[in-house]
């Protein structure tokens, strides 16, 4: 076993592209689940409309990039009250479904060959985000530690995405803290308690609603950004439930869950990936049970197991407060 | 104890309001007219006209599924009437909102408590002030704005929890509370928001008798502090403790209004709770073609085993 490329390729993972992206739309669910209550299922149509945003209005349009992010988040508003102003007046489940569905009908669309001159079709677009790398101050070259080695352009992505991630947690924590947050947590406790004390339920869902979806929204951009590119099976509905599995692991409505989520969730698949490799090539597991093609998906099977374990030994996830949690249930 | 708990202040107001169904008062502070709420073939409420006066605590009775609490949810905005127009302060309510009815002043509790479990007491108090700063999205990121109003709030808020018997549950969640507790927390937590009426949907069920008194005891000092109290209550010895106008509802409609004494009299209050024929007697035959009727389902279910 090589034991440092394991632990190489788990840091690079946990601190990388991946853990950055899934941190930013988790933080999001975070706002709309962990805080509100909310059921969205559909987190991945915010990321899309923020990533298409910004790449179209580049592109397309031949906009600067800011401009194109300001449309990205323009987008993920206009997605949050489209969402939002049919199902906020019913039971939860109702955004749940909706959600799910506007995800799908959203890639559907931007895979369709008809608008293949705006979007790509099935290609995607790319070479989008040239604006993005252009003001990046670090000279070419690696740069790093140990083995961890990252180029300027992966070190200038981790740096704004790790800004990016630290200012949503600066957000959510001064939200969270203020009277505003109370009323969240509090319709996520009982909607018609906090109506009958005067606070317009309605309103305070669509704010959430739209915070945690323009959050998802700058997730998406940054994933299509360092890719330099917008693939639309990127965004499907286990985009979403990977969102989930961060935010859960991590600890629902606490600050810094889905951060730790994230950079835990990516170090773990990153780590079970390279040990069954390695285990297969070395012959230590013999291909009449499981050969290197199939470690992909034994990898996320051990991830199942992992958080069947959690869910049974450590419900509350990382952060979370087992009282809470037990209150919940009730 | 003293004499406060059960000594009856007497509120004058009523002296000259006929005890008939719809009766007007002298300054009444909730009025509905031709209120009606139907589900499907069933009318849940259907009241003519009713007026709730103001400083006095009003009791609303009647049989289970009388339309009592019904009637709470189409006041307060919680469920919306077939027809019907009512009107709060000389405020005509109708197509507002829940939350602006109770910004307006009336504020509710529910016969199931809504204690929110996964925040503090005290955050369930907080909530309860109205026209925060700091719950409005852009006020609450710069704490600066909001924190004197909070400190405010705060300070009022542990006069409550004191004033309620809960000070030592501040900072435990809300969801750790005993059922009475949570009674009690409700009733604290609207006062919060400052009512002129406050809309109470049995707030003794289900607590022990020592708290019922207790609660009863908190009932009647809203009332000493001006405020108008409706709330529906089962017991009719809590009723006639504390309420000083009794309103009968049975079927969706007001049947009776008045004191206490007369309206337990009243022949269509006994009928409602007791079903018209009772105490009639049988006379033989009838009760010979009962008890054949009764036996011959005993047999046919005996024979069915």
């Amino acid at each position: 076993m090589d034991i440092q490329s394991i632990i190489q390729n788990g840091v690079e993972s946990a601190i990388g592209r991946d853990a950055i992206v899934y941190a930013l739309a988790a933080i999001g669910l975070n706002v709309h689940f962990g805080y509100t209550g909310l059921l969205n299922f559909g987190q991945v149509g915010f990321m899309a409309v923020g990533a298409y945003g910004v790449s179209i209005s580049v592109l397309e349009f031949g906009w600067p990039l800011w401009a194109g992010v300001l449309l990205g988040v323009g987008a993920a508003v206009v997605l949050a009250l489209l969402l939002g102003l049919p199902t906020l007046r019913l039971r939860a489940d109702y955004l749940a479904i909706v959600t799910i569905a506007a995800g799908e009908i959203l890639r559907f669309t931007f895979r369709a060959a008809v608008l293949r001159d705006f979007t790509g079709g099935s290609n995607g677009i790319n070479g989008f985000a040239d604006d993005f790398y252009r003001p990046n101050p670090l000279g070419t070259g690696d740069y790093g530690f140990w083995r961890i080695r990252f180029s300027q352009n992966q070190l200038w992505v981790i740096l704004v995405g790790w800004t990016l991630v630290a200012l949503a947690v600066l957000l959510v924590w001064a939200l969270m803290r203020s009277p505003w947050g109370r009323v969240l947590k509090a319709i996520r406790e009982d909607e018609d308690a906090v109506r009958s004390l005067g606070k317009n339920v309605y309103s305070y869902k669509m704010q959430s609603l739209i915070l945690g979806g323009v959050i998802g929204a700058v997730a998406g951009m940054m994933l299509s950004i360092s890719a330099q590119s917008v693939q639309p099976d990127n965004y499907g509905t286990a985009t979403t439930f990977f969102a989930y599995v961060v935010l859960i692991l991590g600890g629902t409505a606490r600050i810094l869950g889905p951060v730790i989520g994230s950079i835990v969730f990516w170090g773990f698949l990153s780590v079970t990936e390279t040990v069954l490799r390695q285990a297969v090539d070395q012959k230590y597991i013999p291909n009449s049970i499981m050969n290197s093609v199939q470690v992909g998906q034994v990898r996320f099977m051990l991830v199942g197991l992992g958080l069947i374990l959690l869910l049974v030994f450590r419900p509350q996830g990382i952060f979370g407060d087992k009282q809470e949690i037990a209150l919940a249930a009730r | 104890m003293t004499e406060r708990g059960f000594s009856r202040v007497r509120v004058d107001a009523f002296d000259e309001v006929p005890e008939h169904p719809g009766a007007p008062k002298p300054d009444p502070i909730l009025v509905a007219d031709g209120l009606t709420r139907r589900f499907g073939g069933l009318s849940a409420v259907a009241v003519d006209h009713l007026e709730i006066q103001r400083g006095a605590i009003t009791a609303l009775i009647g049989p289970n599924g009388a339309g009592k609490t019904t009637l709470f949810n189409l006041v307060t905005g919680f469920d919306k009437p077939n027809h019907g127009t009512w009107s709060f302060e000389d405020q005509r309510l109708e197509g507002k909102g829940a939350y602006q009815i109770s910004r307006m002043g009336m504020v509710r509790t529910f016969q199931l408590t809504k204690a929110l479990s996964r925040l503090t007491v005290m955050e369930n108090m907080l909530l309860g002030a109205t026209g925060q700063t700091g719950e409005r999205f852009l006020g609450a990121l710069i704490a600066s704005l909001w924190r004197d109003q909070e400190a405010a709030n705060r300070e009022r808020a542990v006069a409550l929890l004191a004033r309620f018997n809960l000070t030592h549950m501040a900072d435990e969640f809300a969801g750790t509370l005993s059922g009475g507790q949570r009674k009690l927390l409700e009733m604290a937590r609207a006062l919060m928001a400052e009512p002129q009426l406050i809309m109470l949907d049995e707030p003794m069920a289900g607590v022990n008798p020592a708290l019922a008194q207790t609660i009863i005891g908190h009932v009647r000092d809203l009332r000493e502090e001006g405020l108008s109290v409706v709330f529906v209550e089962h017991d009719m010895d809590v009723v006639r403790t504390v309420s000083d106008w009794v309103v009968v509802m049975s079927e969706g409609s007001v049947i009776a209004e008045g004191r206490h004494s007369s309206v337990v009299a009243n022949p269509n209050v006994i009928d409602a709770y007791l079903g018209a024929h009772h105490g009639t007697p049988l006379d033989r035959e009838e009760q010979d073609r009962q008890l054949a009727e009764a036996d011959a389902v005993i047999t046919a279910e005996g024979e069915a085993s």
